[in-house]
């Protein structure tokens, strides 16, 4: 096999890449974790819990599950197959925090743990509030303009 | 009807990650950017008040994917303004999202006091 002919069958191979599945397999895992997110939303109302509470708390428990299985060495498994279906959800902010904190204990718990825990988890914190503060601002002078 | 709630939040929660699903397929973005994009689409569906319907009907199909968590900051910021003025654009965000933050520090952190990374095959 010379370079152009490899060159056509690794194009080949690209074209053929499963997106199809790729999509399948994320709209499944995500949509099941969604669904178990909204079982605890709707058990922990009917223990009493007020809706907005609820909510996060069905969030914090995922979040606990996902770093538990993160621990266990079996979140990358399922990672690997759900794609984007375990990275979007909740859950993916919440193993990159935990997978991080694993990989860089070795460096240490000041600069190791304690910097590269947010490598993932700072990014997504850092431009969400800016994003919020954006809006807040906005939405202040449009009320206290508008109002 | 409560079975109703459970199938949107399994088709709205799938849509969303199938939508990021094509991103990783068909661009460049690592999943890196593209959690950082779904936290800012999010703040900014909710502040043109297009996310608020949908957390409606979907639940936790659209508060469980990270537009949820934009949604979050979103809703504290236009509550915190209401309350304190210009000032609750710097708290509103971080005081809405800080349960969820600190239990993914609090357990991340534990699990790194139990459990060691596995080799990476």
């Amino acid at each position: 096999m010379d370079k152009q002919e490899y060159k056509e069958y690794v194009e080949g191979r690209m074209k053929k890449s499963p997106i199809l599945k790729n999509c399948f397999h994320a709209f499944l895992m995500g949509g099941a974790i969604c669904t178990l997110g909204q079982a605890f939303l709707e058990l922990y109302m009917v223990l009493g819990v007020e809706r907005a509470t609820a909510s996060t708390l069905a969030s914090i428990t995922l979040i606990f599950l996902a770093i538990l299985l993160t621990g266990l060495g079996v979140f990358d498994n399922i990672a690997r197959l759900a794609g984007a279906g375990t990275i979007v959800p909740i859950t993916g902010f919440a193993n990159s925090v935990a997978s991080s904190a694993l990989d860089t204990k070795s460096e240490g718990y000041v600069l190791g743990v304690g910097a590269k825990i947010f490598t993932i988890a700072g990014p997504v914190i850092l431009f969400g509030t800016m994003s919020g503060v954006l809006y807040g601002v906005i939405y202040y002078l449009v009320t206290a303009l508008g109002g | 009807m409560w079975l109703l709630n459970y199938l949107w939040a399994f088709l709205i929660g799938g849509a969303i990650c199938v939508i990021a699903q094509i991103l990783i397929d068909k661009t460049k973005l690592t999943p890196a950017r593209i959690l950082v994009s779904y936290v800012c689409v999010g703040v900014l569906l909710t502040a043109i008040g297009v996310y608020g319907p949908i957390v409606e009907f979907a639940g936790a199909g659209a508060t469980v994917p990270l537009t949820g968590f934009g949604y979050a900051i979103a809703n504290g910021v236009k509550t915190a303004v209401d309350q304190q003025g210009l000032f609750g654009a710097l708290t509103g965000g971080l005081t809405a999202t800080s349960g969820g933050i600190t239990a993914a520090l609090c357990f991340g952190f534990i699990a790194s006091l139990i459990f060691s990374s596995k080799p990476k095959k």
